[in-house]
């Protein structure tokens, strides 16, 4: 067992774990937000996205003791003071779930790309909304209603 | 995912003294390709040496027109560097072509190399850019070292550190993605360098993993058009064949999308 210390959502948090134990594991099982889900073996659905030092990765494939000493945001990270991030409002308002399950992994994807282009000033259009969903994919198929609410949050965030 | 132990190295003596004290180790960069891997049960080293943040590996040098990428870069540092599209678009459009962001986000071109996947998007670019790969022992350069579908001319203990190229006068990359994985169903990359020279390589195609093309080196010395392609062969035997695609229909990709590498270079 190896001890790993980092801070998820705002709070130092440490614990043991074998070093094989993966990132999403840990945010699961060790500290109970189970918003981060798992949704394949082959890290190709991205329903475990979170971000790490600001960058948006597949906790699925990232060891926990590799994440030792850095700062994460899972989907519970998002809401501020009970009032839901503009990119989770938007996706309430639009349709954008249908069973959920994809949901945390296009919201955090989402987050974190709306501000990279805005940092970046490139327009992002509904094409590069679309590319920038290639690592997420949603069971249920909602595509359009999830382009409509990312363009959505985009215009707020 | 069968237990193994983990070591974090700051530099690559580190990593290759971490390594040979290991009874079955595996060096680790960005994990898309060797974490999955594991996760499958397809591999289970008893140690993993992390390389990913080892300094004196990471980050992008341009000297003029001689570029240097360390190994621990990622494809997203890559794709997204605004000094590096200055001098050279065609490789950061590939790095922006790899898998997904958050493939990207971890992913290095190390990584990518060492492990020579056969629909992997770089080894093309390595080939095309005569690039040297540099190790903890030697300079390899590209033609030498991929070797076959998975494998390089890497020893067991030895580490990419880097890998460098001069920027050619015109270069460009196309690729078709598999719809479904992202990967590289085919990708040409093809460059002309200041003696008027080409390189042309091509991945995801070849029966034996990343190859050069002289017939087409050799037309697109005479004309760089995409035109100037239409009398080369691509011999379909030598093509990877499965469910995806046959080997017929990748040799037509391959001419195809040189023809496309062509006419999108600058
Ligand atoms: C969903 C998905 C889609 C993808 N799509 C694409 C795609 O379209 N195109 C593409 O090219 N790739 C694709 N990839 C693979 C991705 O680019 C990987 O990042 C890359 O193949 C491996 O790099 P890594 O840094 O993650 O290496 P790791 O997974 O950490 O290591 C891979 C192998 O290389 C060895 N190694 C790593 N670094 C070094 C080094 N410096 N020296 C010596 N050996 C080393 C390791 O021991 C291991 O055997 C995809 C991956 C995923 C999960
Ligand atoms: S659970 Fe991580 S990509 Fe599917
Ligand atoms: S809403 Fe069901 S998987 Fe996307």
């Amino acid at each position: 067992m190896t001890t790993v210390s980092m801070t998820v959502n705002g709070k130092a948090v440490s614990g043991d774990v074998e070093d094989r134990t993966l990132l999403v594991d840990f945010i699961r099982v060790n500290l109970g937000l189970t918003g981060t889900h798992v949704g394949c073996d082959t890290s190709q659905c991205g329903a475990c996205v979170v971000h790490v030092d600001g960058k948006a990765i597949k906790a699925c494939t990232m060891l926990a003791v590799r994440a030792e000493g850095s700062e994460i945001t899972t989907i519970e990270g998002l809401a501020k003071d009970g009032e839901l991030h503009p990119m989770q409002a938007a996706f309430k308002e639009n349709h954008g779930l249908q069973c959920g399950f994809c949901t945390p992994g296009m919201i955090m994807a989402a987050t974190e790309f709306v501000e990279r282009y805005k940092v970046s000033g490139i327009e992002l259009d509904e094409a590069a909304i679309r590319k920038e969903l290639e690592g997420n994919i949603c069971r249920c198929t909602g595509y359009h209603n999830i382009v409509r609410s990312i363009e959505d949050a985009a215009s707020k965030m | 995912m069968y237990e193994t132990k983990y070591h974090k190295a700051s530099s690559a003596d580190e990593a290759a003294r971490l390594l040979a004290a290991a009874e079955d180790g595996k060096f680790l960069s960005g994990g898309q390709t060797l974490l999955p891997t594991m996760k499958q049960r397809l591999a289970a080293p008893t140690d993993l040496v992390d390389l990913s943040q080892i300094d004196a590996m990471k980050g992008i040098t341009i000297d003029g027109k001689k570029i240097t990428i360390g190994a621990v870069t990622t494809h997203a540092e890559v794709a997204s560097s605004s000094e590096l599209r200055d001098v050279c678009h065609s490789i950061c459009d590939l790095a922006g072509m790899i898998g997904d962001p958050h493939v990207r986000n971890m992913g290095t071109i190390g990584g990518s190399i060492a492990n020579n996947d056969p629909a992997a998007d770089y080894p093309a670019a390595m080939m095309s850019l005569n690039a040297e790969i540099m190790t903890t022992k030697r300079t390899i350069a590209a033609d030498d070292f991929f070797v076959d579908l998975f494998e390089t001319a890497l020893e067991d203990d030895e580490i990419i550190t880097a890998i460098s190229y001069t920027v050619p006068s015109k270069c460009g990359y196309a690729k078709f993605p598999h719809p479904a994985s992202r990967y590289a169903m085919t990708g040409v990359f093809v460059s002309k360098n200041v003696d008027g020279t080409v390189r042309v390589g091509v991945t995801g195609a070849g029966a034996s993993g990343v190859f050069r093309h002289e017939g087409m080196e050799s037309a697109l010395a005479g004309t760089w058009t995409a035109d100037a392609l239409k009398d080369c062969t691509v011999d379909a035997n030598a093509m990877l064949s499965d469910i995806h695609a046959d080997g017929a229909y990748r040799a037509n990709l391959v001419k195809v999308l040189a023809g496309r590498a062509v006419a999108s270079s600058c």
